[in-house]
């Protein structure tokens, strides 16, 4: 059964990664830019989901670590005219210091405790942002004039451009997560998320893996602002509001928290459905919050929640044979 | 002095607000142990109730004005408190067994779908409330204060006062002590735990109503957004007392109430809202139970 | 020589509450010790203060020379002191090979970098960490039952499951917290045997019991508690002797 599993696991990422790739042949620039929000989007799941879905962290402020990023990225392109793709590694950085600093003291709450004080965290960064903190944020107006990205001197500019750009990165961000979540990292995470007195009891630090799982998780979401401020080329506070933390939340929820292809499909979901739904632009909200009731009833573990099993019976079998 | 004396009783008249809504996350809280994010907009929807009665049935031009508010206040708690049945059947009580995530997620999401559903009736424009009230000031202490912030802040104070009266002494307020206390007990003891439940969730709806209807008169302003940034607020306010503790509630909301106050006036009013959410954060790291809640040992 | 684990004059108390009052006792290496008493006598918080998840308002808790009482959990497991709990806390949602594996935690020490870049040492740790485990699962005689969710096992298996995952973070000393409580008789005897087998491989125990047959058969020494306090100490047949013992479990819980 997982072989299965994970045949149809690579089948369903080699479908996604063929239409991704063809997509400039068949769709038009709107919806070109659709799929390049929705590879943000994944992207930004995915990190959360490190946090809530393998460590089981209710964090309802992602969207700081994000702002985080993307700021970081345009204060060093505008200010000091670095490369917008060079600030990657520095974006990562400063995320995930900053989330893990202000998660240090906080991390040990219980469950909707955490969740309501990274919420407050989250309306911090944002109150700061538009208060124009230490005066590199620009206010409520944002940065603007951020430079678009060079690769291999060749400047992207286009939709289909940064869908590659975009993608690329998506595809190895899936390949490490699904490395991470079949590592030591990776099950410590799901132990202290199961049972965190036990973990520590079976010689887990469960207080440093909460802050590891911040940190990663801020480190990737702070990199996704880098794209996402080379994409816009003008960023405002107005983009790293709570609501952004809950969508986020939530894409991770109803896909499938600590299901990898669980959370990509629910970002897509959760991207792509009120597009579709245009016609219905005032009701669609309202549709959005019914379904998370019901979702919580009929199927509270998500759309797609099934996990690579970490030890499939044929690791097993060979641990047996060889000791 | 006359700066100081102002901003303490405008932040005793916002704090007796945020106090009234803290009450409802507290009570919910207490009983549940669930945090109810949609509280904030049952508040929203008192004070659109609120408007709403005022303006089509003119009840001032045919009451007189005191018993107009009276018949008004009544109404909203009442229809508020309904919502706030119906909220805890259609999307807690199916998750009564649930994992606590489940339910924060269905609370999430009636939080989206009050909102949403407010919006489509009354459009994403501010609300404004007809000109009732007298503009009048009054004397207090030796300095001038407009008499509204005086009302609100002696009507909450009233209902509170009976509220703890009534958790304290009655028959049915022991229940729901019994129930906050350990849902199991009380139910071997004979009370039911279901009907407890729903009072609680007829007490923190109307008082949360009714806090949304004295904003509407005091403030003269409503959006179909407020009750994020109002139901934040009390939930720190519940928070800083002691979450599950009903005089905790009273004490944290007029505490936040004039703490924002002071900074807005005295530090910076832009950033008048992250005092709030530095005061919630401060609390849970030095003391998460609150000033008013007791330590309790986590069980192994 | 000192012995193995020394509990010296350590009190606990939760707000008004006692839990524990100057107690000592000593666990030499290579035994069995039974701690037992009546309900609400204070050994699981005894346990737990071994453990680090309490801290002990006053003595000192020393294992191999050592002072473990200022120590954070994960590190005195580190030192080689591993437990199971009272009420089975397993990993539900994992699969048992995967529970045990999380004794080997310590053990193995392969970070976030070492599962992004894979360098060889990293896999065959992982390999090896699973051998381990698999082992362990054998030991307590799981090892068909590898793949299976801990939430789908039998209840005697999680508690075996217990026992492999403290195992496997190769500890000088395990404390058993109440290892029979819902075993049937068979599931019982096959307890005692794996306890000798766990003793033969040079592991010290610890246990806390209410089945007194199994104390008795299985601990060469015996400390009894009551209300937070050690009212005797000795071999199996001196504390069946003893007429507190008797007087304080008379009444309440048959000996």
């Amino acid at each position: 059964m997982a072989a299965r599993t994970t045949t149809r696991l690579a089948v369903g990422y080699a479908l996604a990664a063929a239409f991704i790739v063809a997509a400039p042949r068949f769709l038009d620039a709107y919806w070109l830019d659709v799929l390049n929000s929705v590879g943000l989007y994944v992207l930004l799941a995915l990190s959360l989901n490190l946090i809530l879905g393998d460590a089981g962290l209710f964090n309802m402020g992602h969207a700081a670590f994000y702002a985080v990023g993307a700021y970081t990225a345009a204060i060093l392109n505008t200010r000091y005219q670095i490369p917008i793709l060079w600030t990657l590694p520095a974006s990562a950085v400063v995320a995930a210091v900053f989330a893990a600093l202000v998660a240090r003291p906080v991390v040990h709450l219980r469950g909707d405790y955490l969740l309501v004080v990274t919420i407050g965290l989250g309306e911090i960064v944002r109150i700061a942002l538009v208060n124009d903190v230490f005066g590199l944020t620009g206010g409520a107006n944002g940065i603007f004039g951020i430079s678009r990205p060079m690769v291999f001197g060749y400047k992207i500019r286009r939709p289909h451009e940064f869908l590659y750009l975009i993608w690329a990165f998506v595809a190895v961000t899936v390949l490490l997560f699904h490395r991470l979540e079949q590592s030591r990292f990776g099950r410590a995470l799901n132990y202290l998320r199961e049972d965190p007195v036990a973990a520590e009891g079976s010689g887990v630090n469960t207080a440093r893996y909460r802050l590891l799982a911040f940190a990663l998780g801020a480190a990737w979401a702070g990199m996704t602002g880098t794209l996402y401020a080379a994409k816009m080329t003008i960023i405002s506070p107005e983009s790293f509001g709570f609501w952004e933390s809950v969508v986020l939340f939530l894409m991770v929820i109803l896909g499938g928290s600590g299901s990898i292809p669980g959370v990509i499909v629910g970002a897509v979901l959760v991207v792509v459905l009120p597009e579709v739904f245009r016609g219905f632009a005032s009701a669609r909200m309202l549709v959005f919050g019914l379904v998370m009731m019901v979702m919580m009833v009929v199927r509270p573990q998500g759309l797609l929640p099934f996990r690579l099993l970490r030890f499939k019976e044929s690791d097993v079998r060979r641990a047996g044979a060889s000791s | 002095m006359e700066q100081f004396f102002q901003q303490v009783t405008n932040g005793l008249a916002v704090g007796s607000i945020y106090a009234l809504i803290a009450l409802g996350y507290t009570m919910v809280y207490g009983v549940l142990r669930l945090i109810n994010f949609a509280h904030g907009d049952l508040f929203t929807y008192g004070a659109y109730l609120g408007m709403t009665l005022l303006t089509s049935f003119l009840l001032h031009d045919h009451l007189g004005l005191a018993l107009a508010l009276v018949v008004l206040a009544v109404m909203v708690m009442g229809l508020v408190a309904v919502i706030g049945v119906i909220l805890e059947r259609a999307a807690y009580r199916p998750l009564r067994e649930s994992p606590r995530l489940s339910a924060v997620v269905s609370a999430l999401g009636a939080s989206i779908f009050l909102q949403n559903a407010l919006m489509l009736v009354y459009g994403a424009r501010y609300q404004v409330y007809p000109d009732v009230l007298p503009q009048t000031t009054v004397s207090f202490l030796g300095q001038q204060m407009p008499v509204m912030r005086l009302a609100v802040v002696l009507v909450s104070v009233t209902i509170m006062a009976a509220l703890y009266l009534f958790v304290q002494k009655t028959k049915v307020g022991t229940a729901i002590r019994a129930a906050a206390i350990d849902q199991g007990a009380a139910r071997l003891m004979g009370i039911d735990v279901n009907k407890v439940v729903t009072i609680v969730f007829v007490i923190g709806p109307a008082l949360g109503g009714g806090a949304g209807l004295l904003v509407g008169l005091y403030y003269g302003q409503i959006s179909f957004t407020m009750g994020w940034i109002y139901g934040m607020k009390a939930f720190t306010a519940a928070i800083l007392g002691g979450i599950g503790n009903i005089p905790g509630a009273m004490v944290g909301g007029l505490l936040l109430g004039v703490v924002e106050a002071l900074g807005a006036a005295y530090l910076s009013i832009a950033w008048k809202d992250a005092f709030a959410f530095l005061v919630l954060i401060l609390i849970l790291i030095v003391r998460p139970s609150g000033l008013l809640g007791e330590r309790v040992a986590e069980k192994v | 020589m000192s012995a193995l684990l020394e509990v010296r004059g350590v009190t606990k108390s939760f707000g008004g509450l006692t839990a524990v009052s100057d107690v000592t006792f000593d666990v030499q290496a290579g035994s069995v010790v039974g701690l037992i008493g009546p309900n609400g006598a204070g050994k699981t918080t005894t346990f737990n203060l071994i453990t680090g998840n309490y801290r002990a308002d006053h003595g000192t808790i020393r294992f191999q020379d050592r002072a473990i009482d200022r120590m954070r959990t994960h590190k005195i497991v580190q030192a080689g002191i591993a437990r199971t709990f009272q009420n089975v806390r397993l990993f539900q949602q994992l699969s048992a090979v995967e529970n045990v594996l999380a004794g080997r935690h310590c053990r193995t020490r392969s970070g976030a970098l070492g599962a992004l870049l894979r360098p060889p040492w990293q896999v065959r740790e992982e390999r090896e960490a699973a051998a381990r485990a698999v082992d362990e699962l054998a030991f307590v005689g799981l090892r068909g039952r590898a793949m299976e969710l801990a939430k789908n096992l039998a209840y005697g298996d999680q508690r075996r499951l217990e026992i492999a995952r403290a195992l496997a973070a190769d500890p000088r000393l395990v404390i058993l917290d109440e290892p029979a409580g819902g075993m049937n008789e068979q599931e019982t005897e096959e307890l005692i045997g794996l306890i000798g087998r766990i003793r033969a491989r040079g592991i010290t125990i610890l246990l806390i019991e209410h089945d007194m047959s199994l104390v008795m058969r299985a601990c060469e020494h015996i400390v009894v508690l009551e209300y937070g306090q050690k009212i005797a100490e000795g071999s199996p047949a001196a504390i069946q002797a003893n007429p507190r013992v008797i007087e304080a479990y008379l009444g309440t819980e048959e000996v």
